[in-house]
């Protein structure tokens, strides 16, 4: 008798920890031909003010971290996923195995890529500026804080990575909107996340319905940044709400076709897109 | 990280021997600057490289703020005449964007000399049409303007260089600029000279009351035969900024103002895909610690808020003062105060000059009021003021409380609210202890201290032992709520281009 096998209950990654949505309320998943998967977390406004709590608390010592151990860090997240390529391109299905492999190797590419980064980024983007007197001055960047993450629905997991990535090298903490369609890798990719080194907190994945939780993406106060990908009706109120903290908005327009795997949806631009610059001042005397 | 605790520091008490205080002890005979603005009686706006009346024939006074008198008549510009700006400038974009950098970059160069020559006649006006002293108009305002066109000139042919990585570097095409009142020739220079660097052409608004070096600039442009419509500028009020905002043909609006209005260009702009630059408020920290150099202190306290009359985004309008030397430094900056002269702006012993307008000044008014209301204690010197025109003496409140009105909201005016901290950590707080973000200042004599605040505080610039220090090449912008971009270095360029 074939024996019956354990499925797992899906769980998203927030504060370090797996958890349910606190209203208890999820989603049916199935795959192409109907069978369940899983029912899925279906987030509510106050699961993303927690998630941004567990952000704001996290940042302050990913920040502080060397650029050199979050290098480390990315790296050893792109170990994981490697590790664990099968059981990522099965939660990638529909898409077919090759395609869903092809998927997993492109996101851990792009993770070694920003693992890159983490410390020569400042390099290529902070400068010591010759000014007209005697002054030493410099500009450095800076993280941002929590950045809102906005996950298009296609490529689940590599358009989720090539949002995040740049994020989080240079100290910001995250609190992404997986695919609305397709959340499962997003799952799959908490439990890499929980294993990875990566102090809980700095990256934490929701899942739910864009028109539920949108709306406190556009409001809320504490995330300094929005980064993704948003139809026009969406840009529109998430721009509108976020004059009130004057956050700094980056949106592409689900028209953009944004190809995922290509070298044009990685680099410095992506991550100058998320950072602050500091000038400072000082005299040059005795 | 651990925090040294407040070391009550020994210094020699204030000394007993005469002082001088100047101030209106001391009568100076006036010096003021005669050189002629040459100002016409009647400006137009200027579109496709000419000078046109508003459609509609409007117009509007601007008057000097020292004495009340009007100094010219404005063309007012409504949502046609703005709209006429933005099809200059679209018709003017192909073939300027794609002009060699080098060529580009001349322009820029002849502007920046253009205005060395006529620098003098600048000044005066700067100074009648906006009421800061002729020395600042003189010494910082233009030349700094000149500098900014002579720097970015040189940025026109380099572009790639400013972008590692990126293999194309193209303009963004019509760019909306709307500037503020308090440095008008400046904030022009800021915003037109990287625009045009990178190729794009520019519908241009000056601020209201500050309108007239904008149009005297507008005669420059023509002297530098630019191209006709590569920018345009067009006068008004909120109703002409807001027609700038709103044209669909803007790809960008930079916007230098309050933050109030920021929010409303964000509302405006949401979903219609524009790039948009703020620089907007602030209520930046200065924080003095016990080991500072006092005397640079004292007078770096004093220039980071009386400069232009506090009508300065980045200015230290906080002070935050280590406890235990909180007494000496009041008693040093009361002293001061009483030898600041306050008066006319176009005698060049004036340190303080005219408050911009009267709404401005009714609001600084507001502002104080509601301080010495909320409790805390409130000390201008003795000085006469002149009968006609806005005047605010220069003001010290002490026991300032992080819940005052005067801690929070920006004044944009002589105010200085002054707070004590004990710790570095505390100093920190209270200086992030804010929804602005735009500056902060740091005296001390320990290099790590510095280095740890400059890390620390939310703040787009950080002046250490010194303030209010500007240059092209140095970025500016704010974190928070005093908005996004930076304008000057290679980071200003960014904001003006896409890259591929």
């Amino acid at each position: 008798m074939p024996r019956l096998p354990i499925t797992k209950t899906p769980k998203v990654y927030v504060g370090g920890a797996f958890i349910r949505s606190e209203s208890g309320r999820t989603f049916p998943l199935r795959d192409a031909r109907g069978r369940l998967i899983g029912h899925v977390p279906q987030c509510t406004r106050k699961d993303l003010r927690n998630a941004v709590e567990a952000a704001a608390k996290a940042g302050p010592g990913w920040a502080r971290r060397t650029a050199y151990n979050r290098g480390q860090i990315l790296y050893r997240l792109a170990e994981m996923i490697e590790a664990r390529t099968g059981e990522l391109s099965h939660a990638l299905a529909p898409a077919s195995n090759r395609a869903a492999a092809r998927e997993v190797a492109a996101s851990v590419d792009r993770l070694i890529h920003y693992a890159g980064w983490a410390d020569k980024c400042e390099q290529a983007l902070g400068s010591v500026n010759s000014v007209a007197g005697p002054f030493f001055n410099f500009t450095t960047s800076e993280p941002m804080g929590v950045i809102g993450v906005i996950a298009p629905a296609e490529c689940p997991l590599l358009a989720l990575i090539s949002l995040i990535a740049p994020a989080i090298v240079t100290g910001n903490t995250v609190v992404a909107l997986a695919s609305e369609p397709q959340p499962y890798p997003a799952i799959v990719l908490g439990e890499m996340l929980a294993t990875s080194d990566l102090p809980g907190g700095v990256i934490n994945l929701l899942t739910g319905l864009r028109r539920e939780l949108l709306p406190t993406f556009a409001s809320h106060a504490h995330l300094r940044a929005l980064s993704g990908v948003a139809n026009a009706e969406e840009r529109t109120a998430l721009e509108r709400g976020s004059a009130d903290s004057i956050r700094r908005v980056r949106l592409r327009a689900d028209t953009a076709r944004t190809d995922w795997f290509a070298d044009t949806a990685q680099g410095l631009s992506m991550i100058r897109d998320l950072v602050e610059f500091k000038t400072t001042w000082h005299p040059i005397g005795a | 990280m651990p925090s040294a605790p407040a070391r009550s520091v020994r210094r020699r008490r204030t000394p007993t021997a005469p002082e001088l205080i100047f101030g209106n002890l001391w009568e100076f005979d006036p010096s003021p600057e005669t050189a002629d603005p040459k100002l016409k009686a009647q400006y137009d706006l200027l579109i496709d490289g000419r000078f046109v009346p508003a459609r509609r024939g409007a117009r509007f006074t601007s008057i000097n703020p020292a004495n009340e008198k009007a100094l010219a008549e404005v063309a007012l510009a409504d949502e046609s005449d703005v709209a006429d700006a933005y099809a200059a400038a679209a018709r003017a974009f192909p073939r300027w964007s794609r002009l060699p950098g080098s060529e580009r970059g001349k322009y820029l160069f002849r502007l920046a000399r253009l205005l060395q020559d006529r620098a003098r006649e600048f000044a005066v006006a700067e100074t009648l049409d906006g009421g800061k002293p002729i020395r600042e108009s003189r010494d910082f305002d233009v030349p700094m303007a000149a500098a900014h066109f002579f720097y970015h000139a040189g940025w026109a042919d380099k572009l790639t260089y400013a972008f590692p990585g990126a293999r194309h570097v193209q303009p963004l095409g019509v760019v909306g600029q709307i500037i503020p009142w308090n440095f008008p020739l400046l904030m022009l220079a800021w915003k037109l000279a990287p625009a045009l660097a990178t190729g794009n052409t520019v519908v241009l608004k000056p601020a209201e009351t500050t309108s007239l070096t904008a149009l005297k600039f507008a005669e420059i442009l023509q002297e530098a035969e630019l191209p006709p419509g590569v920018v345009n500028i067009v006068t008004g009020a909120g109703a002409t900024g807001a027609a700038v905002v709103a044209h669909p043909q803007a790809a960008k609006i930079a916007f230098t103002g309050s933050t109030e209005v920021g929010r409303h260009i964000m509302r405006a702009t949401a979903g219609t895909g524009k790039r948009l630059t703020l620089e907007l408020g602030g209520k930046a920290a200065n924080i003095l610690f016990d080991d500072a150099p006092l005397d640079q202190a004292i007078e770096g306290v004093i220039n980071g808020i009386f400069f232009n009359q506090g009508h300065v985004c980045c200015a230290g309008s906080r002070l935050l003062v280590q406890e235990g030397i909180a007494d000496e430094v009041v008693a040093r900056l009361t002293l001061r105060l009483r030898s600041l002269r306050v008066g006319d702006p176009l005698d060049k012993n004036t340190d303080v000059g005219a408050i911009n307008s009267g709404e401005q000044l009714a609001r600084i008014k507001r502002l104080v009021a509601a301080g010495v209301r909320e409790g805390a204690t409130l000390y201008q010197p003795p000085c006469a003021l002149p009968r006609k025109g806005f005047y605010f003496p220069p003001t010290l409140f002490t026991g300032v409380q992080q819940s005052h009105r005067i801690a929070r909201e920006e004044i944009f005016g002589p105010v200085l609210s002054i707070l004590t901290f004990r710790t570095v950590d505390e100093a920190i707080e209270k200086a992030n202890n804010t929804a602005y973000g735009l500056s902060a200042g740091v005296w001390t004599d320990k290099g790590s201290r510095i280095l740890k605040l400059s890390t620390e505080l939310k703040a787009g610039v950080v002046w250490a032992n010194t303030y209010n220090k500007f240059d092209p090449a140095s970025p500016f912008g704010g974190y928070k709520e005093s908005g996004f971009g930076r304008e000057g270095g290679r980071h200003g360029l960014a904001d003006y281009v896409t890259l591929s």
